[in-house]
């Protein structure tokens, strides 16, 4: 009786403790930014209200939509380009080095996060300049400027700085758990190396490679520093959409109805995703 | 003889034990009170929090302040008018001493009751231009809230290199196809709907009927093909020092200055269609935990000391509306002084005010302030 008891205290406590996390740090704020997505500003401050007005005259503009639509395809094409990216430098790791080489590998993939994201993209900013590093290497060939800062090329190169050494570890990680006696198997019956990656590997990190998938998705569709100071704020992401509306007279609640509108686009995008991720397995 | 003597003896004990006694009182209690007032000297410095744009608690603004006042002013740096009101609104009443504010939101501090009521008798309003004795949006009536500190000059900020002073001298530049994808914008609103405004001939570019509105909005959005992006401070500052960008509408000498001094090639200029005033002043938080400390040092940085350290702020120079810290800047930094205009013979910076070529920049009169920046958020999109 005692046993049993223990037992479900510590189910509970070991639960109990990411539940409190999810109420405290996803659940409380989430009703929060819905509750204030109700209310009015009077005089530069909040007022409590019910109305409906901040939730029309935000989907009703323009605005949002093409901010909207270029959020989602600007992390589309990043989420897609570097798992497409990942994939080689993954495979090399974890099928082409030896342990030492794949830990230091692993370890040189981590470093980028002790920089500051925000500092990473400023200094983008010398080589993708119109006379920065890459224009200076590329004017004595014959070519002439290339615009690349302040344009959605800019963003792109920022959102694959953020998130490729997160997608490359997490497909590492899911090729580290295939059984190397079937490449083995696959090669004894004489597939090559694209057939061995497309009809072993790849199927077999499906999971992983649809969690890093997503994790490239989510961390570009709310990224802000990107598209600020690698694509110059011209046209404006659902993060940039946010500071402007903001700073419109404090106007919290519009805000919260476009952070309302990304949060419901990524549980969504995330459901889909886990759901294609484990199809079929039980 | 023995009894004078003894007499004498007997006086030179008691003065003997007197002085002694004084000696041995005294001694310790003088030693007390050299070490109460040490220790006076030595307590930990009060700390006086300030809500200011970034540079204004920077050592070369308040070093001499805090070592006179034995203080710390701590400061909360904002990016904005709107974030200014958030961070006060967010805090509880009394976190915040001194508030240093844009002239067009003082009237929102005030009517919010954010800051004070102060006493004009305090400042020395006599030494300051009379076009700065009485600055709107400071004063309800007879009662002041705010006291002005600096101030500055917006216009066409451009690279001396690719843009000649000629083509500066109008907001059309903004449009010349040479600078297509080379024109930056400060990403607020307020001062390049402002300045191009002045280009549309509008008097008081903030005073706009809904024509006029809807006019300057069509006229605005045929820029956007010159637009390369909307750039915060360190955006516009590392665009014009790399010339990504050559020109810049929105800013002036507050970003050039610092960039110039370095050896930048840029500049700032007000245009022919005129030019906006920034205005900087001081207000003393609602429920102030240090009211006296912090009316001192509104007294300091407005005095003639305190507004030749303001003109030359490490962080961004701006120009002062004490006339006695003019004399006082030509005398130690005439070269700055003839820099920003604030020259004591001949043409000066407040020409440009008095003849009505500079206007204040303030918030819309006529429209809300949303229908202004959803127009600008409408703007950014790529076309």
């Amino acid at each position: 009786m005692n046993i049993n008891i223990n037992k479900v205290a510590l189910r509970w406590s070991l639960i109990g403790a990411p539940l409190l996390w999810q109420l405290m740090f996803f659940a409380l704020p989430l009703l929060f930014l819905l509750v204030i997505s109700f209310c009015s500003v009077q005089n530069f401050q909040l007022a409590a209200d019910f109305t409906f007005k901040n939730w029309s005259t935000m989907l009703g503009r323009d605005t949002f939509w093409s901010a909207y639509n270029y959020t989602w395809a600007l992390a589309l094409a990043t989420a897609f380009s570097a798992s497409l990216f990942a994939l080689p430098a993954a495979y090399s790791i974890s099928f082409h080095m030896s342990q030492r080489m794949r830990t230091i590998a692993i370890i040189l993939l981590v470093i980028p996060f002790f920089t500051s994201y925000l500092v990473r993209a400023y200094a983008w900013q010398i080589f993708l300049a119109d006379n920065g590093v890459i224009n200076a290497l590329l004017s004595p060939l014959g070519f002439s400027t290339i615009s690349m800062l302040n344009t959605t090329f800019g963003s792109w190169v920022g959102y694959l700085t953020l998130c490729m050494p997160l997608v490359i570890l997490i497909q590492v990680m899911g090729m580290m758990q295939i059984d190397p006696s079937l490449i083995q198997a696959a090669r004894n019956l004489s597939a090559g190396p694209f057939r061995c990656l497309f009809e072993v590997v790849i199927p077999s990190i499906k999971a992983s490679l649809v969690v890093a998938w997503l994790f490239a998705f989510i961390l570009t569709f709310g990224d802000f520093v990107s598209p600020t100071y690698l694509g110059g704020g011209a046209s404006p992401t659902l993060s940039n959409l946010i500071i402007d509306t903001v700073k419109s007279g404090q106007q919290w609640p519009r805000a919260a109805v476009v952070a309302i509108a990304m949060i419901a686009t990524l549980v969504a995008t995330s459901l889909a995703a886990m759901a294609y991720a484990y199809k079929g397995k039980k | 003889m023995k009894k004078i003597d003894t007499n004498e003896t007997d006086v030179f004990t008691r003065r003997k034990f007197l002085s002694t006694t004084t000696a041995v009182v005294a001694v310790p209690a003088l030693s007390t009170s050299i070490f109460i007032g040490g220790s006076a000297r030595a307590q930990a410095p009060v700390t006086v929090n300030m809500l200011a744009w970034y540079g204004h608690a920077e050592p070369d603004v308040v070093a001499e302040f805090e070592s006179q006042h034995n203080c710390k002013i701590k400061a909360k740096y904002y990016t904005g008018g709107d974030n200014m009101l958030a961070l006060i609104s967010q805090s509880p009443v009394g976190t915040y001493d001194l508030i240093l504010s844009d002239a067009e939101f003082v009237p929102q501090l005030q009517k919010a009751g954010y800051i004070e009521k102060l006493n004009p008798a305090d400042y020395a309003f006599d030494d300051f231009f009379p076009e700065f004795q009485k600055f709107p949006g400071h004063w309800q009536g007879n009662d002041l809230y705010s006291v002005i500190t600096r101030f500055g000059f917006l216009g066409v900020s451009y690279n001396t290199e690719t843009v000649s002073e000629k083509k500066a001298r109008s907001y059309r530049v903004f449009w010349d196809q040479e600078y297509k994808g080379k024109v930056g914008h400060f990403d607020w609103y307020l001062p390049s709907m402002g300045q191009l405004s002045l280009l549309n001939g509008n008097k008081s570019p903030y005073d706009l009927n809904a024509a006029n509105f809807s006019k300057l909005k069509t006229s605005i959005k045929t820029l956007r093909p010159q637009i390369a992006g909307y750039f915060d401070y360190g955006g516009t500052f590392g665009g014009l020092k790399s010339g990504q960008l050559q020109l810049v509408c929105g800013i002036g000498d507050w970003i050039t200055g610092v960039l110039k001094k370095a050896g930048a090639k840029v500049d700032s200029i007000v245009p022919e269609e005129g030019g906006l005033q920034w205005t900087e002043s001081f207000s003393i938080g609602k429920s102030s935990k240090n009211h006296e400390l912090a009316k001192k040092f509104i007294q300091y940085i407005t005095s003639a000391k305190g507004q030749v350290v303001s003109a030359r702020m490490g962080a961004y120079p701006a120009m002062i509306p004490n006339k006695k810290g003019w004399e006082l800047l030509n005398t130690v930094d005439s070269v700055e002084a003839k820099r920003q205009g604030m020259v004591l013979k001949g043409a000066n910076c407040m020409d440009g005010i008095r003849s009505g070529k500079i206007r204040f920049r303030e918030l819309p009169l006529q429209q809300p302030i949303e229908d202004w920046n959803d127009f600008w958020s409408d703007y950014k999109k790529r076309v």
